[in-house]
């Protein structure tokens, strides 16, 4: 039984069966990766995790809970943090505030009308940061305006931001799409850094297979919205299935 | 002090010491003289400066934190001074309850508008708040005559109960806090100058250090840093388990109760409403005045109503005459060109001087007149940072010797 159970969901976009029949299972402290090739459905299938959208059938189960119809803010505070494809953060404020406001939510809920305190006097959320910071190395520019950052630096505050909130499923979106090798190499150190420090259960999709083996310990190969195989990266590399729905689509 | 850093503090004893001199400090030229018509000490002025100040700084907790650029909050102002003439009617003259009355009206309806109006963002929810707001005008105006009294607006009788007050004899009351009458004005005559203290600007002035340092809690707070939040990227709030819409939605109530306080501080000075004040350019006007002193900033919203109000009522009293007066060293034909030459940007047309003013301000400092400051005062920090940089390396070389 995986923290996340996903059973025969199906959706559907108009006349495009953009999702069918998937069943996706991520067992508990292992980097679960999905790959497929453009169109397959992995993006679809990642929005009716975290309340994007509702799936038309079918349920996603999360530590035993359903998170179908719940918002996005009620299944982050259930234990499920999202890095985007290109970061989303909160570009107008400081590193550090950028990290606090997750602790906030972490302690203070969905919402709370927290004002007659200063945000300064709030030292155990700031040392809760700073340290976090520290943890990604981040800890001399968190006084920079976030939109001043490297798009590099950019992705590891991101990163922080969901760790900080020591979520029991992070699921990344592409996290490389479009970086050049290096960056991409450090972005996989960081992610190999933070798998060795926690015990944290990822889910990557992913387009760049470099990444997804050095990375995954299990695959799942999504094709035209439904799941061809679930294996270790050393049996996926030689896999009929796996060769036929990428190259397959080469040959053309 | 008071739960603030040191930086806010000073700019809060700063402020205090503004508005509680300002009887003096706006009148810095000598009454009779031919500058005494750009002294802006008078009660009227001066109430109006700090009333439109409590707007402006309500509006900036809105539009300045989580950038919802609210076009309608005229409604609130309009409904907070409803509620107080009903309160002078019904209750009492004494402007306590009245004012309450006002904040908390004002908050209902801003619970209601806000609920309906923040399912938007962008130039919807702009569209949406003008759209209520001219609704509460267009009411106020007609059907709803017999709480608005329509046109005529509304105002006391003689024939209204005021149960708590009893009899007061003849003439209409006056508002008042606890017998102190808001009109009261002490003159001070020294030398040629004259200055006015008058009850009413300093009951309201005090309403205003409060308003404005409650709105520096706020955007000290955790609660202003998810606002900011708001601001920048919601898509990110919502996936860091953050609900955007009670926070917009708690912005969006207060900055209609400190309207609504502003409203029936209008009314406690002059007891009467009008739907006038509920109109679509009066939601305009705050928007300019914090825009104009730079939204998001603490100080800007107040400097941008006061510039407004003093271009409105100084600017606008200006005539050809005494122009004609100011020019009359020129000779003749040259005097008459000058005269024609400025009478565009006075009298009538201080809109346009308003304009001009306001472009400038958009155009050269986005942030507002607080930028401008702040540009100023690095330029000159700049010079005192090279001056230490110097005095500094001789300390160094020093210290090594020894």
């Amino acid at each position: 039984m995986g923290i996340l159970e996903v059973k025969g969901v199906n959706k559907r976009f108009g006349g495009l069966q953009a999702l069918g029949d998937v069943n996706l299972s991520v067992k508990e402290q292992t980097v679960h990766a999905i790959i497929g090739p453009n169109g397959a459905g992995k993006s679809t299938l990642l929005n009716c995790l975290v309340g994007k959208l509702i799936p038309d059938s079918g349920s996603v189960m999360f530590d035993g809970q359903s998170v179908l119809g719940r918002k996005p803010h009620e299944i982050n505070q259930m234990g499920i943090s999202r890095v985007f494809q290109t970061p989303e953060i909160f570009a107008d404020l400081s590193v550090l505030e950028n990290v606090m406001i997750p602790c906030f939510a972490r302690r203070d809920g969905a919402f709370r009308l927290h004002a007659y305190e200063t945000v300064r006097r709030e030292a155990g959320i700031r040392e809760q940061a700073e340290a976090m910071l520290a943890d990604v190395n981040m800890l001399e520019k968190r006084h920079m305006t976030a939109s001043s950052l490297s798009r590099g630096d950019k992705r590891r505050l991101e990163m922080a931001m969901c760790l900080v909130q020591e979520p029991k499923l992070l699921l990344l979106d592409e996290p490389t799409a479009g970086m050049a090798r290096a960056d991409t190499n450090n972005t996989i150190d960081l992610l190999k850094e933070i798998k060795a420090k926690r015990d944290i259960t990822m889910c990557i999709i992913e387009h760049d297979m470099h990444v997804v083996f050095s990375l995954a310990e299990r695959i799942t190969v999504l094709a035209q919205g439904t799941p061809l195989v679930e294996e270790t990266p050393e049996n996926i590399k030689g896999h009929p299935k796996v060769r036929e729905a990428y190259l397959g689509e080469a040959q053309v | 002090m008071l739960g603030l850093e040191r930086k806010d503090t000073l700019l809060l004893i700063a402020v205090a010491f503004i508005t509680l001199f300002a009887p003096i400090i706006l009148n810095p030229f000598p009454a009779g003289s031919a500058l005494a018509q750009f002294n802006a000490g008078y009660p009227d002025l001066m109430q109006r400066f700090v009333i439109f100040g409590i707007f402006a700084i309500g509006f900036n907790i809105l539009f300045g934190l989580t950038g919802y650029l609210s076009f309608g909050h005229a409604a609130f102002l309009g409904i907070g001074s409803y509620s107080a003439v009903w309160m002078f009617k019904l209750l009492s003259m004494n402007v306590i309850p009245a004012i309450l009355l006002s904040i908390v009206m004002a908050g209902l309806f801003a619970l209601v508008i806000g609920f309906v109006s923040l399912r938007r963002s962008g130039i919807y929810f702009s569209i949406l708040t003008l759209a209520f707001a001219q609704m509460s005008y267009n009411l106020a105006y007609s059907v709803l005559t017999p709480i608005t009294n329509g046109e005529t607006g509304l105002q006391l009788t003689l024939s209204d109960p005021r149960i708590l007050d009893g009899d007061t004899g003849g003439g209409l009351p006056v508002t008042s806090l606890f017998g102190a009458e808001m009109r009261e004005t002490t003159t001070l005559f020294i030398g040629p100058w004259s200055w006015d203290f008058s009850v009413g600007y300093y009951f309201c002035a005090v309403l205003m250090l409060l308003a404005f340092y409650l709105s520096v809690r706020i955007f000290r707070s955790p609660f202003g840093m998810m606002l900011r939040a708001v601001k920048s990227n919601q898509q990110r709030m919502n996936y860091t388990g953050l609900n955007t819409r009670p926070y917009t939605l708690a912005a969006f109530v207060i900055s209609g109760m400190y309207a609504g306080l502003a409203g029936g501080l209008l009314a406690a000075m002059d007891p009467l409403a009008g739907a006038d004040r509920m109109q679509w350019t009066a939601s305009g006007e705050v928007v300019l005045m914090t825009i104009l002193g730079g939204a998001g900033t603490l100080i800007g919203p107040v400097l941008g109503a006061g510039f407004i109000k003093y271009f409105e009522n100084i600017f606008s009293k200006i005539n050809d005459g005494i122009l004609h007066q100011w020019f009359a060293f020129m000779p003749d034909g040259l005097e008459n060109v000058m005269v024609a030459l400025i009478h565009p940007f006075i009298g009538k047309g201080w809109h346009l001087t308003l304009g001009i003013m306001f472009m400038l301000v958009v155009i050269f400092l986005p942030g507002g007149l607080v930028e401008g400051a702040q540009r100023t005062g690095r330029m000159f920090r700049r010079r005192d940072r090279n001056a230490d940089h110097v005095e500094s390396d001789a300390a160094r070389q020093r210290a090594a010797a020894e």
